[in-house]
C-alpha cells in the first residue's frame, strides 16, 4: 500500500445514506404515533427498523469489502481512529447528561424539597434520604443493592475486557485460534451480563417494587442502567460481526481497525458500568 | 498488487456522477453536499422568516388580530428551532463542506458517504418539525427551550419536536466528526495547524463544541420524552425531580450552541476582512487562542440564562463574572479585526460591507449581552424584548451577516461568475437598515418592560412595535433579492478569475473558478503561512 501516503480513498456515490434517512423518518414518526396510542405506529416503527437494518447491512458490507480489497490506506485508518474516538466522546457526553441528572436529584432537588419553605409548608412529612422517590410517592420500595447481581455483573464485564485484550494480542501475534476463542468468550460474557441484567430488572419490578415510575430513584436507575444495557447490546452485536469476520479470515496483524474500534467501544461501556456500579448501586 | 484494479474502479476513475435527482441523493462529493446544505439552509431561512413575519404581523397592533395565541406560541417555537437548526447551522456546515477541503488541500471530506447522510437527515428532521404544525394539538408551543412543565403537557407535536431534535443532533454530530477528522488528518503537507486558514480553526473548535454539547441536548429531550410517556419524574417535584434540572441540562447545551453558531461566523469574517484590507490577519495566534478560550469558557456559564430560577446568590455571582470573562477573548477578536484593517488598503465590495456590518452590530449585540450578564439588571430584563433584541443582534447581525459575507466572498468560486456588485450592495444596505429598524427599537421595548412570547401588549408599546414590524417585512422581502442575485450569478455574467479577489489568500484561490468537480486529488504542497 505504498500509494496510501498521498492518496485518500473517496467512495463512489452511494444510495445507502438515503435508506438511512428514510429509516429514521419511519422510525421517528412510528414511535410518535405509537406513543400517542395510534396503533399503526408500531408497524411504521418496525418497517423503519427493517429499512435501517438493511441499510446497516448494505453499508457495512460496502465498507468491509473496500477494506478487504485494500482500499483503505494508512490515512483512512487514521481517520477512522479519530472518528471513533470522537464518537465515543459524544457517547460519554450523552451519559454525562444522565449522571448529571442523578447528581442533581440526589444532591440538590431531593434535599431542597425537604428543607426550607417547601419542607415546612408543602411536604412536612417528607425527609431527605437516598434512595428517594420524592414526596409524592407513597408506596414502599427498596434499593437495588450493589453486592448481589451488580457485583457479579461487574466481574463479568471486567473479565470480558481481559478476554478481549487477550484476543487483541492474539490477533497481533497472528494466533487466530486464540483470537477466535477470546472473542467468543467476550461475547459470551457480554450476553451473560445482559441476561443477569434482565434478571435484575425482573427482581426490581416483582420483589423490590422498584419501577421506572418510582420517582427520581426509579427514573435515574432505569434510564442509566437501561441506556448502558442498550450500549452493551450494541457492543455485543458489533463483537459478533467482528467474530464472524475473524472466522472468515479478515484482519491482519497490521490492519485491523474494525476490531480495535469495537474493542474501544467495549471498553467504553465497561468504564461506564464501573461508574454505574459506584454511583448508582453502591453509594 | 492484485487489488489495484479494484481500487482504481471504486475510487479514482471519474465516471460522470449519476444524472438528475439521483446525483444529489447519492452524491459523495463535498461540493455537491455543500451546495445542498447551502440551498437547504436558505429555504429554511425563508420558512423560518415567514414564521417570524406571522409573529410580527400579530404584534403590529395591540390586541389579537391575525392568529390565535396558541398558534402564535407555535410560531415562536418553530421560528427559533428552524432558524437555529435548519438555517444558520446548516449554512455554516455548507460553507465548511465546500471550503474546508479546498482550504486545506484535501480531495474531499474524510467520510464522504457519511457526509451525504449528515445532510439527508436534515430534511427529515426539519420535516418532522414542520409536520408537527398539522397534528392534533399543533406544534410545540413552549418556545425553543422546551421548558417543562409546559412541555410535559403538550400534545404529540411535542413528540415530533423531540424526535426532530434527536435527528438534528445526529446529523450535527456526524457532520462534526467528519469535519474534525478532515481537519486533523487531511491537511496538505506543510500546512501545520498554526498555518491553517482561520475558518478551518473556527470549525475545528466548533466541531468539538458540537460533539460535546449535542449529546447533552439529546439526553435532556430524552428525559422529557420519558417524563411525558413513561412516568419518570426527572422534572417533577412530586417524584423528587425538578423542572429547573431541565433548564440546567438544556443550557449546558444551549450556551455552547451560541458559540457553535458564532465561531464559524468569526471564521468567515477572519477570511474576508484580511482579503479586502490586503493585509494578513492581525494576531493570528491570539485569534486561535481566543477561539479556544471562548469554547472552553462557554461550558461554564450556562446558568446566566437562569438568574431568576432561584439559584443561590453565590451561584449568581459566579455565573455573572464567568460570563463577563467571555468578553475578553471576544474583545481580542474584535480588536484584531480592527487592527487588520488599520492602514490596510481597504475596498468595500459586498463581502466586506457585510463584514463591517457584522463588526459594528455584533459588537453591539455583545455589549447588550454584557448588560444582561449583570445579575441585578438581568432580573429586570429577563423575558423582555431586550433579550430578543440582544440575541437577534448576535444571531442575525452576527451569524446571518457573516453567512452573507461568506456567500458573496466565495460565490464566484462556486459559480464561476461574479455576482452583480451593485445589487449586492443594495442587498447589504437594505438588510442593514431594515435589520436595525426591526431590532434596535426592541431594546427600548424591553427596557420599558414589554414581555416576550406574548401576542398582545399594552398600548404604550404600539409605535415601536409598528416600526419593528415594518422593518421585519422589509428585511424579509430584501432577502429575496439575494436569491435573485445568486440565480443571476449562476446563469452567467462576468467570468470570475482563479484569484477572484486580489487580496484573497489561501489554497481555495489556486483552483479554477468554478472549482472543478474534483480538486486536490494529489495534495498540493503548501508553502504559505504569512502568519
Amino acid at each position: 500500500m505504498s500509494q496510501s501516503a498521498s492518496h485518500y480513498f473517496v467512495p463512489q456515490p452511494s444510495h445507502w445514506p438515503i435508506f438511512g434517512s428514510i429509516a429514521l423518518l419511519l422510525m421517528a414518526n412510528g414511535t410518535v404515533l405509537w406513543m400517542n396510542q395510534i396503533p399503526s405506529g408500531k408497524w411504521m416503527l418496525a418497517g423503519g427498523f427493517f429499512v435501517l437494518l438493511t441499510m446497516l447491512f448494505g453499508w457495512f458490507a460496502n465498507v468491509i469489502r473496500e477494506s478487504e480489497e485494500g482500499a483503505y490506506g494508512k490515512n483512512v485508518d487514521i481517520s477512522f481512529r479519530w472518528a471513533m474516538g470522537w464518537f465515543i466522546f459524544s457517547e460519554i457526553m450523552f451519559f454525562a447528561a444522565f449522571f448529571g441528572a442523578l447528581f442533581y436529584i440526589r444532591v440538590l432537588s431531593v434535599p431542597d424539597l425537604a428543607e426550607g419553605l417547601s419542607g415546612e409548608f408543602l411536604y412536612p412529612d417528607f425527609t431527605s434520604a437516598w434512595p428517594s422517590a420524592g414526596p409524592g410517592f407513597k408506596e414502599e420500595f427498596s434499593k437495588m443493592g450493589a453486592w448481589g447481581l451488580p457485583a457479579i455483573n461487574t466481574a463479568l464485564l471486567l473479565a470480558s475486557g481481559v478476554t478481549l485484550t487477550w484476543a487483541h494480542h492474539a490477533l497481533i501475534k497472528n494466533n487466530r485460534l486464540h483470537l477466535n476463542i477470546g472473542l467468543a468468550l467476550t461475547i459470551l460474557l457480554g450476553f451473560i451480563f445482559l441476561l443477569l441484567q434482565v434478571e435484575e430488572y425482573a427482581h426490581a419490578y416483582t420483589d423490590y417494587n422498584l419501577k421506572l415510575t418510582t420517582g427520581g430513584y426509579g427514573s435515574t436507575f432505569f434510564l442509566l442502567t437501561g441506556f448502558h444495557g442498550f450500549h452493551v447490546t450494541l457492543g455485543a452485536v458489533m463483537l459478533c460481526v467482528i467474530l464472524a469476520r475473524t472466522l472468515k479470515g479478515h484482519f491482519t496483524p497490521e490492519h485491523h481497525f474494525g476490531f480495535e474500534g469495537v474493542a474501544w467501544y467495549w471498553h467504553f461501556v465497561d468504564v461506564v458500568w464501573l461508574l454505574l456500579f459506584v454511583l448508582v448501586y453502591w453509594l | 498488487m492484485a487489488h489495484d484494479h479494484a481500487i482504481g474502479h471504486d475510487d479514482h476513475e471519474h465516471h460522470a456522477p449519476p444524472s438528475g435527482i439521483m446525483r444529489w441523493i447519492t452524491t459523495t462529493n463535498h461540493k455537491d453536499i455543500g451546495s445542498m446544505y447551502l440551498w437547504f439552509s436558505f429555504i429554511m431561512f425563508l420558512v423560518g422568516g415567514a414564521m417570524a413575519l406571522v409573529i410580527r404581523a400579530e404584534l403590529f397592533q395591540p390586541g389579537l388580530q391575525v392568529v390565535s395565541p396558541d398558534f402564535f406560541n407555535q410560531m415562536i417555537t418553530l421560528h427559533a428551532l428552524i432558524m437555529v437548526f435548519g438555517a444558520i447551522m446548516p449554512a455554516f456546515v455548507g460553507f465548511s463542506n465546500w471550503m474546508i477541503p479546498l482550504q486545506i488541500g484535501a480531495s474531499d471530506m474524510a467520510f464522504a458517504r457519511m457526509n451525504n447522510w449528515s445532510f439527508w437527515i436534515l430534511p427529515v428532521a426539519s420535516g418532522l418539525l414542520v409536520l408537527s404544525m398539522f397534528v392534533p394539538g399543533g406544534a410545540a408551543g413552549t418556545g425553543w427551550t422546551l421548558y417543562p412543565p409546559l412541555s410535559i403537557q403538550m400534545g404529540m407535536g411535542m413528540d415530533l419536536a423531540i424526535f426532530g431534535i434527536h435527528l438534528l443532533g445526529m446529523s450535527s454530530i456526524m457532520g462534526a466528526i467528519n469535519i474534525i477528522t478532515t481537519i486533523l488528518n487531511m491537511r496538505a503537507p506543510g500546512m501545520t495547524l498554526m498555518k491553517m486558514p482561520m475558518f478551518c480553526w473556527t470549525w475545528l473548535i466548533t466541531a468539538f463544541l458540537l460533539i460535546a454539547s449535542m449529546p447533552v441536548l439529546a439526553g435532556a429531550v430524552t428525559m422529557l420524552l420519558t417524563d411525558r410517556h413513561f412516568g419518570t419524574t426527572f422534572f417533577n417535584a412530586a417524584g423528587g425531580g425538578d423542572p429547573v434540572l431541565f433548564q440546567h441540562i438544556f443550557w449546558f447545551f444551549g450556551h455552547p450552541e451560541v458559540y457553535i453558531i458564532a465561531l464559524p461566523a468569526f471564521g468567515v469574517i477572519s477570511q474576508v476582512i484580511p482579503a479586502f484590507s490586503r493585509k494578513p490577519l492581525f494576531g493570528y495566534a491570539s485569534m486561535v487562542y481566543a477561539i479556544a478560550a471562548i469554547a472552553v469558557i462557554s461550558f461554564f456559564v450556562w446558568a446566566h440564562h437562569m438568574y431568576i430560577t432561584g439559584i443561590p446568590l453565590t451561584g449568581q455571582l459566579y455565573f455573572m463574572y464567568a460570563t463577563m470573562v467571555i468578553a475578553i477573548p471576544t474583545g481580542v477578536k474584535v480588536f484584531n479585526w480592527v487592527a487588520t484593517m488599520w492602514k490596510g488598503s481597504l475596498s468595500f465590495e459586498t463581502p466586506m460591507l457585510f463584514s463591517l456590518g457584522f463588526l459594528f452590530l455584533f459588537t453591539l449585540g455583545g455589549f447588550s449581552g454584557l448588560v444582561l450578564s449583570i445579575t441585578a439588571v438581568d432580573i429586570l430584563l429577563q423575558e423582555t424584548y431586550y433579550v430578543i433584541a440582544h440575541f437577534h443582534y448576535v444571531m442575525v447581525a452576527g451569524a446571518v451577516f457573516s453567512a452573507y459575507a461568506g456567500a458573496y466572498y466565495w460565490l464566484p468560486k462556486w459559480t464561476g461568475y461574479m455576482y452583480d456588485e451593485f445589487l449586492g450592495k443594495v442587498h447589504f444596505w437594505l438588510t442593514l437598515i431594515f435589520f436595525n429598524m426591526t431590532f434596535f427599537v426592541q431594546h427600548f421595548l424591553g427596557l420599558a418592560g414589554m414581555p416576550r412570547r406574548v401576542p398582545d401588549y399594552a398600548l404604550q408599546f404600539t409605535e415601536f412595535n409598528m416600526i419593528s414590524t415594518i422593518g421585519a417585512f422589509g428585511l424579509g422581502i430584501s432577502q429575496l433579492l439575494f436569491l435573485y442575485i445568486v440565480l443571476k450569478a449562476r446563469k452567467g455574467g462576468v467570468k470570475a478569475t482563479t484569484q477572484v479577489w486580489d487580496g484573497a489568500e489561501g489554497l481555495e484561490w489556486t483552483v479554477p473558478s468554478p472549482a472543478p468537480y474534483h480538486t486536490f486529488e494529489t495534495p498540493p504542497v503548501f508553502e504559505g503561512g504569512k502568519h
